[in-house]
C-alpha cells in the first residue's frame, strides 16, 4: 500500500514538475520581454494585451501558412507593434506609462482586439493544423524524472532557455547591456555620456512587446493548442510580478516562471487526475494569483524594495531639457 | 595661443526667462578660463549648449577655428568636449569603470563585449596618471562627493576630451580636495587642453585661471585677464556694484540664556554605525555658534537629529528649557527650529511645486496662509512675491516650479522660508555653497540680523571663512564628538584646521 501510494506522488510530482515547465515558458518569455522594456525604464503594462494579440496572430500565421516558424515570427511582429504603440506613448509623448499600458491590455485584451481579429478571421473551434510538441528521441524522453520534466518538451521551451542565456549575457556583458541599464538607473547620466536615450527605451520596449507575442503564441501554438478568446488568462500580469520578484534578473526570471508555472499548471493536473477532486477547480485556478499576490508583498515591503534594484528611472520620462 | 572654443552671440530661452541673451565667449588651447556670474546668470545654461544638451535658440559655436552645431551630447563628446556637471551624471550602482567607459564607441569602445578587468586596469592607470585614484570596482553610490568628481573627471579623460568644463565643481570640495584639483587642471591646461572653470569664489578664480569671462542677468560683460583683476574688481563686475566680501563685523545685540542645548547626543548613521557619538553643545539666544568640521564626521546627522528628522539613539535636545521628545520635525517646527538643509533640492525644497507653495510649506497651518480648510491662495501668491522681491530671488515668479531655478536661486527660497517663521532657534547648514557674492553678503546679513534680534544660530560649513566672519563661538566636530570649542574672534584659521583633523582631540 505505502509503496504504491508513493509512486503515485512520484508520478503526480513529475506531472506537475513538467506541466510548470509547460505553463512556465509563455510566462518565461512575456517577463524576459518585460524586464528589458523595465531595465530601459519603461513600464509596460500592456503585456497580457501583447500576448493575446501575439496568440491569435501566431494561431492565424500557422493555419494560413503552416509553417510553426513563421507563426512564431508573426506573433513576434505583432507585440512588437502593440509595443510600438506603447513606445510611442509614454517616450515621445510622455504619456503616463501606467496608462497607456492599462488602456493597451484593455484594448487588445480578451473582448478586445485579439477577440475581434479571432472572430473575423475565424480561428475559433479550428483544430490546430500544426503544434509545437516534444521532438527529441523517444528513448530520452522516457528517462526517469528528467525525460518527462525536462526532455519531453517541445522547441520553444528550448529556444526560452537559450533566450535566457542571451539577456543574461547581454545584460552583464556587452556594452549595449551595459548602456541599457545605465538608460534605465540614470537617463539624465546616460544622455550626458551620448547614449540615444529615446532609441534605447525604444528598442527594448519593442523587442520587449514581441518576446510578449512570443509568450502568447505559446498558448495558441503549444499549450492549447488552437484559439480561444482570453486564452492567456492573465499570463501577462503574473509574467510583470514575476519580473519584481526575480529582481530584474534573467535567470531568477528562469525559476519564478517555473514556480508560477507550476500553480498554473496544478488545477489541469489535478482536475485530469481526479486529484482532490472534491475541491471546486475555482479554487485552484486562483492559486497562481493568490500567489502573485502573496509574492509581492513579501518583495514589496519598504526595506526590500531599496535591495531588489528595481531601475532607478522605472515609470518616468526623460526630457533633456526639464529639470 | 590659437583659440580652442569661440561661442558667437549664443541665445537661448526658456519658457519666460532668457538665460542666455547673445553671450560671446572665447577661451584659448592650454588655459584655465574662469566663468563668472551671480546666481541664474547663465553659467551652466551655456555649459550645457556647448556640450549639446541644449539646442541654442541662436548663435554658433566655433571649435579650432570650425563653426559646429550638436544634434546631441554625443556629437559634442565626438568633438572632444568633456563636462562635470554641477549636479554630477553618474550611474549611481555602476562601478567607477563602468561609468567611465559608459557611452565610448571608439577605439575600446568599438568591441561589443565588455571586459571588466580590461577596463578596470585601463581606467586605474588614467587615474594614476591625472593623480587622481579612485578604486575603479567601488560604486558610485559608495564614494564621496569628492570622490565621485574624479570620476567624473575620469570620463572625461577617457573620452579625451580637449575641452573640459567644470560647472562649480569646488562647492562640494573640501579645501584640500580643492587643492589637489587645481593641480588636475593644471597640469590637463599644460598637456594643451582648454579648462573651464565655473565658480563662485573669486580667489579659486585668482588662483587657478588666466582669464575670465563674467556673465551677469545672460549677458557677457567682460573678459579679463586674472593678473590684473582683483577678488573686489571682480565682484564688482559681476554684480554692478561694489559689494562687501565676507569679512568679520561686530554685532551688537546681546548674548542670553540658552536656547537650545543638546546633551549626550547619540545617533545612528544611514550605513549603521553610531553617528554621533555624544555630542554636547549649547546656543544661547543672538548667539551665532558654527560647528566646523571635514564632510561626513556627523555634520549632517547633527542638524537632522537637532530637527528631529532623525530619531536620537541617546540623549536629550532642549529647546527653551524644554526637551524634546525627538524624531519628529513638526515638534521641532513647533518648538522654533528652523533648519536649512544641506541638501536643498532633495529636503530643502519640493522641486514640482511653485515657488509660492514651498515658502508656505511649513505655515500650512498658520493663519495667513489658511481659512479653515482652505488655502487662501492670493495671500500666499502675495506673500511669496514679496519673499522672492527681499531675497531677491530671480528667474521667475511665484507660480514657477521650484526645480526650474538655478542652484543659487533654490536656495534663497528656502533660506526665506526659513527666516521667515520667526524661529527661536536656526540651524544651517552650508548656506551659503553655490551661492555668489552678493547673495553671500544678503544671506550673511539675513543671519547676523536674526541673531541681533534674538534667534540662536547654529551654523555648520566647512568654510571656515564664513565661519570666522560670523560665528562666536566655533565648535570643532570629528568622527561624532565635538573635540573642541574655540573663541572665533581669538582663533586661527590653523588652529581650527588641526582640531579638523582630528588632531589635539
Ligand atoms: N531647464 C530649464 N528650464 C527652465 N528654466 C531654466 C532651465 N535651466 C535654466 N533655467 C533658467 O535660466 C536661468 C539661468 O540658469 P543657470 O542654471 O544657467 O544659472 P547659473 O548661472 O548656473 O546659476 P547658479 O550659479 O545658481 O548655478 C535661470 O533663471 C534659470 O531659472
Ligand atoms: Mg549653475
Amino acid at each position: 500500500m505505502l509503496v504504491a501510494a508513493g509512486g503515485i506522488n512520484n508520478a503526480v510530482l513529475v506531472v506537475v514538475l513538467a506541466s510548470a515547465v509547460v505553463y512556465g515558458t509563455p510566462l518565461l518569455y512575456a517577463a524576459l520581454g518585460e524586464l528589458l522594456a523595465e531595465r530601459a525604464g519603461v513600464l509596460n503594462l500592456g503585456v497580457e494585451g501583447m500576448m493575446l494579440v501575439g496568440a491569435v496572430m501566431g494561431f492565424w500565421a500557422v493555419q494560413r501558412t503552416g509553417s510553426l516558424l513563421l507563426a512564431i515570427g508573426v506573433a513576434a511582429v505583432a507585440g512588437g507593434a502593440m509595443a510600438l504603440i506603447h513606445a510611442f506613448l509614454v517616450v515621445t509623448l510622455r504619456a503616463n506609462q501606467i496608462v497607456s499600458g492599462l488602456a493597451l491590455t484593455i484594448f487588445a485584451g480578451a473582448a478586445g482586439l485579439s477577440s475581434y481579429l479571432g472572430n473575423d478571421l475565424n480561428l475559433a473551434d479550428q483544430p490546430a493544423k500544426h503544434a509545437f510538441s516534444p521532438f527529441l528521441p523517444r528513448s530520452w524522453r522516457t528517462a526517469d524524472v528528467v525525460g518527462p520534466v525536462l526532455l519531453n518538451q517541445s522547441a520553444l521551451v528550448y529556444a526560452s532557455w537559450v533566450c535566457v542565456a542571451l539577456v543574461a549575457v547581454y545584460l552583464s556583458r556587452t556594452r549595449p547591456g551595459l548602456n541599457l541599464r545605465a538608460v534605465g538607473e540614470s537617463p539624465a547620466a546616460a544622455d550626458a555620456m551620448g547614449i540615444n536615450v529615446v532609441a534605447y527605451r525604444y528598442v527594448h520596449t519593442v523587442v520587449g512587446g514581441a518576446f510578449a507575442g512570443v509568450g502568447g503564441a505559446c498558448f495558441s501554438l503549444a499549450i492549447t493548442p488552437q484559439w480561444v478568446d482570453g486564452l492567456t488568462s492573465g499570463a501577462g500580469w503574473i509574467a510583470i510580478a514575476l519580473v519584481i520578484f526575480a529582481f530584474w534578473r534573467p535567470t531568477l526570471c528562469l525559476v519564478g516562471a517555473y514556480f508560477f508555472g507550476a500553480f498554473s499548471g496544478i488545477p489541469f493536473t489535478f482536475q485530469a487526475r481526479g486529484i482532490l477532486s472534491g475541491v471546486p477547480p475555482e479554487l485552484f485556478q486562483s492559486l497562481p494569483y493568490v500567489m502573485t499576490v502573496v509574492v509581492l508583498v513579501l518583495v514589496s515591503s519598504a526595506g526590500a524594495r531599496r535591495r531588489l534594484g528595481a531601475p532607478a528611472s522605472l515609470g518616468t520620462p526623460y526630457v533633456r531639457e526639464e529639470r | 595661443m590659437p583659440s580652442a572654443v569661440e561661442l558667437r552671440d549664443i541665445t537661448k530661452r526658456f519658457p519666460g526667462v532668457v538665460a542666455n541673451d547673445g553671450v560671446r565667449f572665447e577661451a584659448a588651447e592650454g588655459e584655465v578660463h574662469a566663468l563668472l556670474g551671480e546666481n541664474g546668470a547663465g553659467k551652466s545654461t551655456l555649459s550645457n549648449i556647448l556640450t549639446g544638451l541644449y539646442r541654442p535658440d541662436e548663435g554658433e559655436i566655433v571649435l579650432w577655428g570650425e563653426p559646429v552645431s550638436f544634434a546631441s551630447p554625443r556629437d559634442a563628446l565626438d568633438a572632444g568636449i568633456g563636462m562635470v556637471h554641477q549636479h554630477f551624471r553618474l550611474v549611481p550602482p555602476f562601478t567607477v569603470a563602468e561609468n567611465v567607459i559608459l557611452g565610448d564607441h571608439r577605439g575600446e569602445g568599438k568591441k561589443f563585449m565588455v571586459h571588466p578587468r580590461r577596463i578596470e586596469r585601463n581606467v586605474a592607470e588614467l587615474g594614476k596618471r591625472y593623480r587622481i585614484a579612485v578604486d575603479p570596482r567601488a560604486r558610485i553610490w559608495q564614494l564621496s562627493l569628492g570622490e565621485q568628481q574624479r570620476v567624473e573627471i575620469l570620463k572625461a579623460l577617457y573620452r579625451q576630451a580637449r575641452i573640459l568644463i567644470l560647472d562649480e565643481p569646488t562647492a562640494v570640495l573640501t579645501p584640500q580636495e580643492a587643492e589637489s584639483l587645481f593641480e588636475t587642471l593644471r597640469v590637463m591646461a599644460d598637456e594643451g587642453r582648454t579648462v573651464i572653470f565655473i565658480s563662485h569664489k573669486l580667489h579659486e578664480v585668482k588662483a587657478v585661471a588666466d582669464r575670465v569671462t563674467v556673465l551677469r542677468d545672460g549677458r557677457t560683460i567682460d573678459t579679463v585677464d586674472t593678473g590684473s583683476a582683483t577678488p573686489r574688481s571682480l565682484a564688482a563686475l559681476m554684480v554692478g556694484r561694489e559689494v562687501s566680501l565676507a569679512e568679520r563685523v561686530e554685532r551688537d545685540g546681546e548674548i542670553g540664556a540658552p536656547v537650545l542645548e543638546v546633551r549626550g547626543l547619540w545617533a545612528h548613521g544611514d550605513r549603521g554605525g553610531d553617528a554621533l557619538r555624544g555630542v554636547d553643545l549649547q546656543v544661547r539666544t543672538g548667539e551665532i555658534v558654527a560647528i566646523a568640521g571635514v564632510a561626513g564626521n556627523g555634520q549632517r546627522e547633527l542638524a537632522e537629529t537637532i530637527t528631529g528628522m532623525r530619531a536620537a539613539a541617546d540623549g536629550q535636545v532642549v529647546v527653551d528649557g524644554r526637551p524634546l521628545r525627538g524624531g519628529d520635525a513638526r515638534e521641532a517646527i513647533r518648538a522654533g527650529i528652523a533648519h536649512v538643509p544641506e541638501d536643498r533640492l532633495h529636503t530643502g525644497v519640493a522641486p514640482s511645486l511653485s515657488i509660492a507653495s514651498n515658502v508656505v510649506l511649513k505655515s500650512y497651518r498658520g493663519k495667513q496662509v489658511t481659512r479653515g480648510p482652505l488655502l487662501r491662495l492670493r495671500a500666499i501668491r502675495d506673500h511669496a512675491a514679496s519673499l522672492i522681491r527681499r531675497y531677491d530671488v530671480r528667474g521667475g515668479g511665484p507660480e514657477l516650479p521650484a526645480r526650474q531655478l538655478s542652484g543659487g536661486n533654490l536656495q534663497k527660497v528656502v533660506l526665506a522660508r526659513e527666516f521667515h517663521g520667526d524661529p527661536r532657534v536656526l540651524v544651517v547648514a552650508s548656506p551659503t555653497r553655490g551661492l555668489d557674492v552678493a547673495a553671500i553678503e544678503t544671506v550673511h546679513r539675513y543671519l547676523r540680523d536674526a541673531a541681533s534680534s534674538g534667534v540662536g544660530v547654529l551654523l555648520i560649513s566647512e568654510d571656515l571663512d564664513e565661519i570666522l566672519a560670523l560665528a562666536d563661538r566655533v565648535a570643532v566636530i570629528y568622527e561624532g564628538a565635538i573635540v573642541g570649542e574655540v573663541d572665533a574672534g581669538a582663533t586661527t584659521v590653523e588652529e581650527i584646521g588641526l582640531l579638523m583633523a582630528g588632531g589635539a582631540g
